[in-house]
């Protein structure tokens, strides 16, 4: 909230500078969040005395003035404004100021061929108001070339963040209290204008929800005479960023932003019969003062007399009986509203103001007849007009809460010393009473209150954290101990192991547009589906790291960017049963546009394949802990649509048939197609929830590896090269070569895939070399034989015949 | 003997002009080959007597070991000649590139989140993690946020349609605040613990994204207080910026679930368009800058999570990942951060061998 220096001072006595202020401000926890001086802005405005004007010699409506600055001869100013005229004074912008309403910088020039040395002013074109009918008028006794900012006695303008714990903060005064409890001067008693009043209050006043209403007070004036406000008030609403309207209006919401007490006014011609707070009727409608109607249930509680709601209580009045400038007999209201309704209803209607942001976090429940009181003086004093006596419906809450508190939780819980007798002083300067035993009274505004810990944070912000010293957490004996989790280890090892591998990390969004989302979601799994999506583009949260990824790929190639090789280690977000979430660590990785640049060496350039993305996964899988040589190579997954990836160029590895760790291959060119993209695009999404745990050992860690026992004897290699139906996979056929010996035969690789000239139709041939280790002797030809013989009968079993 | 030493002064010279290894290979055949001179010569030795060999022998020996030491001699000269020649010839142009070696990169939140576990796991903090799909309950009541509280609707909330199984509303947590009550219910306490992560608020400007990151500190014991605090924070910032200067400005403020509450603020100059954080905010030419909330954990959250508050007692803090990386390695648009622009990730990023060591200092420098 915003409040002019001068207005602080009305409240408090002191004699500290701005900066000693706000530092102060900011010290007791009410945060500044800038200070405006609008000097600054009035810079080069004076007080000026217009000597003459003389018709312009060719523009009818322009007048040529003479004025006096205060200093040197007088000016020539040309000016437009039909109430300019010799003998007034006014507020003269000279060259080199700047008008606030537009920026504009004045210049010495020539207005229809005479010469202008500066431009009288508006109100409006200094933004102190509306009003353009003419240049400002000021009293005779204005001082000649005195500042225009300093005559007005313009202030400077401190804006302060409320949180929402503090709403007796809501209003200066409550502010100039905190002040004073923390020595920056001393809180003025609030001055109440007098007032007689003159026969019971006319109107019936009456709650029948005394828990949504639990009091409302009221009042008639009679005879008051509206109009526009003082400027010592116009100046106070403005400096709070409010718009004077009128002085009805304006001083209701002076009494809120001065003392935190938000009040309403009804024209009193616009209403009949009794005035009660109420629960609404469930569909029952109000035009509010904002011009918009609002429908309102059986849970909101409004003020309404016989035949309409006139107010949605505690947010905001109804139009129909808001103060007019005609309105002569008036009936006042103040309320206390049971804060969790105002906050559930002003949820509900979506409607803000600032009476509800007092209301909903607790006004003063004891500044009820006070708050009338002020509210009425001022009324009479300035609008005139005749006050009944007040009427009252219901009590406001009243009973104190009392907390026993330990004078050691200061340094206990704060970390700080503060001697008994200051805890004693800022309390009581606050407004809490201190028994002898330290049983502590709040005062009611201060519903925020709920325990000892909150009188700690009342001292020790007044004190000052300045004065919490640090102290070291008490630390274990010796080195740190390791604290990563099984899981973090294995992430930041398989992070590290993707980034050395040549791939980007990238961090996407966790959400998705609905349609990419879609694409890429399991069958029978439910999205999560945001209800209040910032933009259509964030909307479902990812099944899958691929489609987020295919973005960024999308967008890099859109730039005209070459290559994408990225990875993501984040979650994809599945649904239990339960409807509880199911975040899965996955690991995806996107290889987009080109594997190799064209080169002198190599030529054209190479795009990425199937194999580059089986290569990522299982190097990637072996450094994440899963047991690479044990997975075999199966049919993919078809999921959802069943066109994520390419159907004869993707595969999953499983560890087991069932468990799958991994999917990769080449997307889908419907899955291209579908976000736009050209290919090929090679994709694996690593399932690391898959990969089954280390099985943790008991006792100490060991790190301790097997003993290393090369064999004695040196491996040697055979190669056969077998004719095999085009149908048998290259992995099934190594198997069974494998496992044709798993004695002797230790490894074997394809080193040949041909098809062609000399393969039969239907066929290929397939080159292996198979690596025999000899145990304890060397072989003989006889052995090898044996083995050779094993390893050609194994193929045959797939239909492989050895090539001649 | 005038003509063995003629024989051997015309054959070296021979063997000197000899400019391939064939004439040099004729040179060894015509002397010392089975019909060679030399091996002619050492014929006649047969037929002498001892007193003719005595004295012949060596001379004729003395011949043939310099021209075969001639030969070899010239053997390597020719061979080396012939190499050097040969490796002339494949000379290649080495201004020509080598294949690419593609180089991968750690996004910054992951480095400096690497960074924050290392630095804590020194205090003795464990990291903690929880669901980014979070309910009603963990997010805001378990909080000391109840239905009502004004400060929920500062939390500009994702909400999904789902309801939880205890009928609130499933949302994307706001902050990272939940896995301090899921870390209490289940470790109990004392605790110590960090909790890094992903949190939502639906907000985007210049400044905010709907996603980002936040680290939650959380320390329950018996005798923690605001000092403890401050202490955790000061250390935590001067071993994150590698500077000793770091000053911290608690200021009060109001979060549901700490009492008291603070905000913190660090000293910082403007260095050309960098903020660089270090010196005291109230130096000439220095400002401060807030960069989280903190206070002493509230006893009703502490009830919540079934910690036992006459007993227990301690702090908890709250900081942003994206500004802190930010701040120190001098990103200046957050929305890059999750952009996926490989340029800016190869800016950026990290090294993978940039793993952040206290030995070494956990800030990765360039």
């Amino acid at each position: 909230m915003k409040f002019s220096l001068t207005w602080l001072k009305d409240h408090l006595e002191t004699e500290a500078t701005l900066s000693e202020i706000t530092d102060a401000l900011n010290a007791i926890g009410l945060e500044v969040e800038g200070v405006e001086d609008p000097a600054t802005r009035l810079a080069g405005f004076t007080v000026a005395h217009v000597l003459s004007a003389e018709k312009h010699p060719d523009a009818d409506k322009l007048q040529v003035l003479s004025v006096d600055t205060g200093a040197g001869d007088p000016l020539q100013v040309v000016c437009g404004a039909p109430n300019a005229r010799a003998g007034m004074k006014g507020v003269l912008g000279q060259p080199g100021a700047v008008v606030p309403s537009n920026g504009m910088e004045l210049r010495k020039s020539a207005i229809r061929g005479v010469e202008s040395n500066g431009m009288m002013c508006s109100v409006r074109e200094l933004e102190l108001g509306e009003d353009h009918d003419g240049i400002i008028e000021l009293p005779d006794d204005a001082p000649i070339g005195h500042s225009f900012a300093d005559y007005r006695g313009s202030s400077p303008v401190i804006d302060v963040a409320i949180t929402p714990n503090r709403p007796d903060c809501m209003g200066v005064y409550g502010i100039a209290r905190d002040l004073s409890a923390a020595g920056l001067g001393t809180l003025k008693p609030i001055a109440f204008p007098g007032f007689a009043t003159s026969g019971e209050c006319p109107v019936e006043i009456r709650t029948d929800d005394p828990e949504g209403c639990p009091a409302f007070y009221g009042r008639v004036i009679t005879g008051v005479k509206n109009g526009p406000s003082p400027d010592w008030l116009q100046q106070r609403l403005a400096s709070a960023g409010q718009r004077p309207i009128s002085l009805l209006v304006d001083l209701t919401n002076y009494l809120m932003l001065a003392f935190g007490r938000p009040a309403h006014i009804y024209d009193l011609a616009k209403l009949s019969g009794a005035v009660v707070a109420r629960r609404a009727k469930a569909g029952e409608q109000v035009l509010a003062l904002n011009e918009k109607t609002y429908t309102l249930d059986d849970s909101m509680v409004v003020i309404a007399d016989d035949a309409q709601v006139h107010d949605i209580a505690g947010i905001m009045g109804g139009e129909d009986s808001g103060v007019q400038d005609g309105t002569t007999d008036v009936l006042l209201e103040i309320a206390y509203f049971d804060p969790a309704r105002i906050g559930v209803t002003g949820r509900k209607l979506g409607l803000a103001s600032d009476a509800r942001t007092r209301f909903e976090r607790g006004v003063d429940p004891a500044f009820l007849a006070e708050g009338l009181d002020l509210l009425t003086g001022l009324i009479v004093e300035l609008a005139g007009g005749t006050a009944s006596e007040e009427a009252r419906a219901g009590v406001a809450p009243s009973e104190a809460q009392v907390v026993q508190f330990d004078t050691n939780l200061t340094a206990r819980l704060g970390g700080v010393d503060v001697l008994v007798d200051e805890q004693r002083r800022i309390l009581e300067s606050l407004g809490f009473e201190v028994a002898d035993n330290w049983a502590v009274t709040c005062p009611l505004r201060r519903n925020d209150i709920e325990g000892p810990a909150d009188l700690v944070e009342e001292v020790v912000r007044i004190h000052g954290l300045g004065a919490v010293e640090s102290v070291a957490l008490p630390r274990m004996d010796g080195v740190a101990r390791a604290t990563a989790t099984p899981q973090q280890q294995m992430e930041r090892k398989l992070r590290r192991a993707a980034a050395g591998s040549g791939l980007d990390e990238a961090v996407t969004w966790s959400f998705l547009p609905m349609d990419a989302a879609e694409h890429f979601n399991p069958e029978g799994n439910a999205l999560w589906v945001l209800d209040n999506p910032i933009s259509e583009d964030m909307k479902a949260m990812r099944p899958s790291l691929i489609p987020g990824l295919l973005l960024a790929a999308k967008r890099n190639a859109d730039r005209g960017s070459g290559t994408t090789r990225v990875f993501e280690l984040g979650r994809r977000y599945f649904c239990e049963d339960n409807g509880v979430s199911d975040e899965r660590a996955t690991l995806g990785i996107l290889l987009a546009g080109e594997k190799t640049q064209r080169g002198w060496a190599n030529g054209k350039a190479a795009q990425f394949d199937a194999f580059d993305a089986k290569t990522a996964a299982l190097s990637l899988l072996a450094a994440a802990g899963a047991p690479a040589d044990k997975l075999m190579v199966m049919e993919p997954v078809v999921e959802g649509t069943g066109t994520q990836f390419h159907p004869g160029q993707s595969a999953t590895l499983r560890l087991g048939p069932k468990k799958v760790l991994a999917r990769f291959g080449m997307l889908h060119p419907a899955t291209l197609k579908a976000f736009d993209m050209d290919g090929p695009v090679a994709a694996v999404e690593v399932f690391l929830d898959a990969i089954p745990a280390k099985k943790a050992g008991k006792g100490p860690v060991s790190f301790a590896r097997p003993s290393f026992t090369p064999p004695a004897l040196q491996a040697v290699t055979r190669d056969f090269a077998f004719l095999v139906p085009d149908s048998v996979a290259a992995g099934d056929l190594l198997r069974a070569v494998k496992g044709a010996d798993k004695t002797n035969i230790v490894d074997a690789k394809v080193f040949d895939l041909f098809t062609g000239q000399g393969v039969p139709e239907g066929r290929k041939s397939l080159a292996l070399e198979v690596t025999l280790q000899p145990q304890d002797k060397s072989y003989k030809d006889a052995e090898l034989k044996v083995i050779a013989d094993a390893v050609i009968a194994a193929a045959a079993k797939l239909g492989a015949e050895l090539r001649g | 003997m005038t003509e063995l030493t003629s024989n051997k002064q015309a054959t070296l010279d021979q063997i000197e002009a000899a400019t391939s290894l064939d004439t040099l290979e004729e040179q060894r055949v015509a002397a010392l080959g089975k019909k060679g001179w030399v091996s002619l010569a050492l014929k006649t030795l047969g037929k002498m007597n001892p007193d003719e060999r005595k004295e012949a022998a060596p001379a004729i020996q003395a011949v043939r070991a310099e021209v075969a030491g001639a030969i070899d001699a010239k053997k390597v000269q020719l061979e080396s000649a012939a190499l050097e020649a040969q490796l002339a010839n494949e000379t290649i142009d080495l201004t020509l590139p080598g294949p690419d070696l593609p180089q991968g990169s750690i996004h910054p939140v992951s480095q400096v989140m690497d960074e924050l576990a290392e630095i804590f796991a020194d205090l003795g903090f464990a990291v903690a993690t929880g669901p980014e799909i979070e309910d009603d309950w963990h997010n805001f009541t378990a909080l000391n946020m109840d239905e009502s509280h004004p400060a929920r609707a500062m939390h500009d909330t994702f909400y999904f349609p789902d309801a939880a199984a205890d009928g609130g509303k499933m949302l994307l947590r706001t902050h990272t605040s939940p896995v301090q009550i899921r870390s209490m219910k289940e470790q109990g306490a004392p605790i110590r613990i960090i909790a890094p992560g992903r949190v939502y608020r639906s907000d985007s400007d210049a400044t905010h994204t709907p996603m980002f990151h936040q680290v939650e500190g959380l320390v329950i014991d018996r005798d923690i207080h605001l000092g403890h605090l401050k202490w955790t924070l000061e250390t935590f910032f001067k071993a994150f910026f590698e500077r000793e200067d770091i000053t911290l400005r608690l200021r009060p403020s109001y979060f549901p679930f700490t009492e008291p509450s603070v905000e913190f603020d660090v000293g910082y100059a403007n260095e050309g368009d960098r903020r660089v954080v270090g010196g005291h905010g109230d130096d000439e030419g220095h400002d401060w800058m807030e960069l989280g909330g903190s206070g002493m954990v509230n006893r009703r959250v502490l009830e919540f999570a079934g910690v036992n508050p006459d007993e227990y007692q301690g702090f908890a803090f709250g900081l942003g990942i994206d500004r802190i990386a930010m701040l120190k390695y001098g990103m200046n648009d957050l929305r890059a951060f999750f952009d996926g622009d490989p340029r800016w990730l190869s800016h950026y990023g990290f090294s993978p061998y940039d793993q952040p060591t206290l030995s070494a200092g956990v800030g990765a420098k360039t």
